[in-house]
């Protein structure tokens, strides 16, 4: 083998090996290391946002040990551990502390430890929570016999059972599970349910015929004038009838006073810890136990029980306690009434701009606007429907259809029916585009072989194009749905209240009362959280009533996303 | 649009005109078309076409792509309709009917034929809804008559005993070759005067295209059959009758033993011997 060979031979391995190797750049390495980053950071954001808001709303219903402080100037606090935190003490507090803790507040930079408690007892100390920093704490303790009693005003109560009274006889108080004391509960609570009957009920009913005989009266003046002989005769009737639902009136009045006298006579007398007592009835006792002696199903059945109230009844005490029963109801009432408005007439929308409409400049102009609607702020939402929907709707409404009514508006005020209509407004928009992009993704071929069968166009579109839209356009609903559901700030301005004393269904004609203001899991959060007296009170309900909404929204974002793909799966196997 | 591009530069000169040897048999004409031009925008894809339609043979239409052999026979159930922009000049009759006449209801139309397209297009439905389709736009709601119906277009296209027993199961699941024979079921299921078939067996494997070329033989005579095909050989199988289109214009028509073995225009001859296209 030549030199020249050799050389040769060797240089073809070598030039392989030493040729340009492509760079980190040119693979795209970094890029997709800042790809797969940004990733990473927004699923652990979201992540530790759920995780954030389910454990915190998880913790909140267990019953919580009740701590008893004596503090090294002799005040005693009683409650429950609310949180803790690290905090500068001011020169005062500082110089009450031992030396050796003045010494460790020096080691830690002149940061101290602090504990907040929930007293409750609100009605006694005019404080429920109180602050005690670790350094005036000379015992902490849980001593047995304390019971944590939620009351149905005034918050909680943190003490003891000095004694009960049922019937208006004293007896000895034992234990809380002691039959007589459960057997008390149970029967004042009943009563109060009948008493909320009469009143809901009975008293309801009397005062909705009341005010229907004095707008059938009004109306009677509106159409013949006041000295009409119509209206004397529409006045005497109602003279007579006023009279007999005055005596119904009187006779439930009666009947809820009795309730109350015997509520009166069964009573529970409490005492904080510093001895000061406290009577209250028994019907105004919501739940109590005894905080430090608890079982683990003792703590399960408290814990059980308070979700129970949580979702199914009405919230008390400024919202902060109860339950949130009708902002669930109103938020689905809203967001259903919403899909009913604003699915078809989406659909309806997309359908004609697709498919009807000449695709031109004006066309292109139409669809341009829609989509800018859905960047409009929603707040500017709420000021059209409250001008809009409320006050020209409705206000027309109530002029030709409740004229007897005026000035109190019916249907000219924010409502369900407008707060749903402004919200459909709002995600209309989603629901278009996205039917438009299902419609355009089905198959020409579809489209050909339903005409060449000498189907029409509306066929067609029947039965061809819309039912294989279809995924596509629930994907659309299931958005403007998951976004409706969310959206808080144009509902305050056209029907959501704070505290709703109806749900917008019931017994009365016609079930379904559209005008009705109503309550909302989203406004009560913020209302809770942030325009309650008590804020500190109302945190761990912001995180409750959180997790019930994203729940809801999962809910019912999971089952229209099984509708869809069951709607999919139809189309499986498609080859197009 | 790219297939009349290139029509632009030829000059009209270099075009005889049409070569006729027509077979006769059949039962007289039912489709008459007559000097059909075509526009797409501002680009002519159809120049002066003339040709008839002899009743219960199977006419084919072949050509280079793009020559408009698609697109003359889309005209024929006006699916052309579709397309914006599209001028059409000429006309066609459907015995003795101008179908493009202002009046003409191209719904009633279009029912009086049937097409079968390039690819399968099964609807989303059951196999019975599929078939019975035509008569369900039609408004027949008669449950006798609708499985009657199905029976019989099933056993036409020489699906019957393949399906019969999953007749509710979705048309999707069936393969590629039975999908196109359903759409051939679908498309004689309302007993049309002519059956329209454009390319049905370049999406199909050899078996399946056997018996779509089968079926085609034995729905010659029952029916009128137009159909467009790129492939010559099955051209001279199916067909009794041949029409040569190139660059939107129509060389020769006639009896397709003739066009395939002595054919009369030169153009003709450099295609089928495959010295291009």
């Amino acid at each position: 083998m030549t030199d020249a060979a050799a050389l040769q031979q060797e240089s073809v391995p070598m030039s392989k090996s030493t040729g340009r190797r492509t760079d980190m750049r040119s693979r795209g390495e970094p890029a997709l290391w800042s790809l797969g980053g940004a990733l990473a950071i927004g699923i652990i954001m979201i992540l530790g946002f759920l995780a954030l808001v389910f454990s915190n709303g998880v913790e909140t219903f267990i019953p919580k040990p009740i701590t008893v402080v004596t503090g090294i100037d002799g005040t005693v606090t009683a409650g429950e551990p609310f949180r803790s935190e690290l905090f500068k003490p001011t020169p005062e507090d500082f110089a009450k502390a031992s030396p050796d803790w003045q010494a460790r507040i020096k080691d830690a930079n002149g940061y101290a430890n602090r504990t907040l408690y929930r007293m409750g007892n609100f009605d006694i100390y005019g404080e429920d929570f109180r602050w005690v920093p670790d350094f005036m704490a000379a015992k902490i303790e849980q001593p047995h016999g304390l019971v944590f009693v939620e009351r149905m005003e005034w918050g909680p109560f943190v003490g003891t059972v000095k004694s009960i009274k049922v019937d208006g006889v004293e007896r000895p108080f034992t234990t809380l599970d002691d039959t007589a004391f459960v057997k008390a509960h149970e029967t004042a609570r009943d009563r109060s349910k009948a008493i909320r009957k009469i009143e809901r009920v009975g008293i309801n009913d009397v005062n909705h015929a009341l005010e229907q005989e004095r707008l059938g009266l009004r109306k009677v003046e509106l159409a013949s004038g006041r000295n009409s002989a119509e209206y004397k005769d529409a006045e005497a009737r109602l003279t007579g009838i006023s009279a007999g639902l005055q005596q119904r009136y009187d006779a439930l009045s009666a009947d809820v006073q009795k309730l109350r006298e015997i509520n009166a006579g069964n009573t529970i007398t409490l005492a904080e810890i510093g001895g000061r007592e406290k009577t209250i009835e028994f019907s105004a006792l919501v739940r109590a136990y005894a905080a430090n002696d608890l079982s683990f199903a003792q703590k399960a059945g408290v814990y059980v029980s308070r979700w129970a109230e949580f979702l199914g009844s009405e919230p008390r005490e400024a919202n902060t306690e109860g339950g949130v029963f009708p902002a669930i109801f109103g938020t689905a009432a809203m967001t259903l009434l919403m899909v009913i408005v604003v699915a078809p007439f989406g659909v309806i929308t997309a359908l004609y701009l697709r498919e009807y409409a000449q695709q031109g400049r004006l066309v292109s102009f139409v669809r341009i606007s829609v989509n800018n609607l859905a960047g409009v702020p929603s707040i500017v939402y709420g000021v059209f429907g409250l001008g809009f929907f409320a006050y020209v709707l409705g206000g027309s409404i109530d002029a030709l259809f409740y004229p007897e009514r005026l000035p109190n508006p019916t249907f000219g005020t924010g409502g369900l029916l407008w707060s749903a209509l402004t919200l459909a407004l709002l995600t209309v928009p989603v629901v278009i585009v996205a039917t438009e992009e299902a419609l355009a993704a089905v198959p020409r071929s579809m489209r050909e072989g339903s005409l060449a069968c000498g189907a029409s166009k509306w066929q067609t579109i029947k039965y061809i194009v819309l039912p294989r839209a279809m995924p596509g356009i629930m994907t659309g609903v299931i958005l403007a749905m998951a976004r409706g559901a969310g959206e808080v700030a144009p509902l305050m301005l056209v029907g959501v209240v704070k505290l709703a004393p109806e749900l917008p269904v019931d017994g009365m004609f016609p079930f379904v009362h559209l005008e009705r203001s109503f309550m909302h899991l989203g406004f009560h959060i913020f209302d809770v959280g942030f325009q309650s007296r008590n804020a500190e009170a109302g945190k761990p309900m912001v995180f409750v009533t959180t997790v019930l909404l994203i729940a809801l929204v999962t809910l019912v974002n999971a089952t229209a996303i099984v509708v869809r793909n069951r709607l999919k799966k139809r189309f499986a196997g498609s080859q197009f | 649009m790219n297939m009349v591009a290139t029509l632009a530069p030829y000059p009209d000169t270099t075009f005889g005109s049409t070569v006729y040897h027509l077979k006769s048999g059949g039962s007289g004409t039912i489709l008459d078309i007559n000097d059909l031009c075509l526009w797409y925008g501002a680009a002519q894809a159809l120049h002066n076409v003339q040709m008839s339609v002899e009743k219960g043979l199977v006419t084919a239409l072949i050509g280079p792509s793009g020559c408009g052999k698609s697109t003359l026979l889309r005209c024929i159930n006006r699916m052309n309709d579709l397309v914006d922009n599209l001028r059409i000049t000429g006309g066609i009759r459907l015995n003795g009917e101008d179908i493009y006449d202002r009046s003409a209801d191209v719904i009633a139309l279009r029912k009086r034929m049937g097409m079968v397209f390039q690819k399968p297009n099964p609807f989303p439905m059951s196999i019975f809804e599929n078939v019975v389709y035509p008569l369900r736009v039609d408004g027949v709601r008669d449950k006798a008559l609708l499985e009657e119906t199905c029976e019989r277009a099933l056993r036409g296209s020489a699906l019957w005993n393949e399906v019969k027993d999953r007749l509710d199961q979705s048309a999707l699941g069936m393969s590629g070759g039975q999908q196109q024979r359903l759409c051939i079921a679908r498309a004689i299921a309302a007993d049309p005067e002519v059956l329209l078939m454009d390319e049905p067996c370049s999406a199909l494997d050899p078996i399946a295209t056997a018996k779509i070329e089968d079926l085609i033989n034995e729905l010659a005579g029952q029916y009128t059959v137009v159909i467009v095909t790129h492939n010559m050989q099955q051209a001279a199988r199916v067909s009794d009758n041949t029409a040569f289109m190139y660059l939107g214009r129509l060389i020769e028509y006639g009896d397709t033993e003739v066009i395939f073995q002595t054919p009369k225009s030169p153009k003709t001859q450099d295609y089928v011997t495959g010295r291009f296209g």
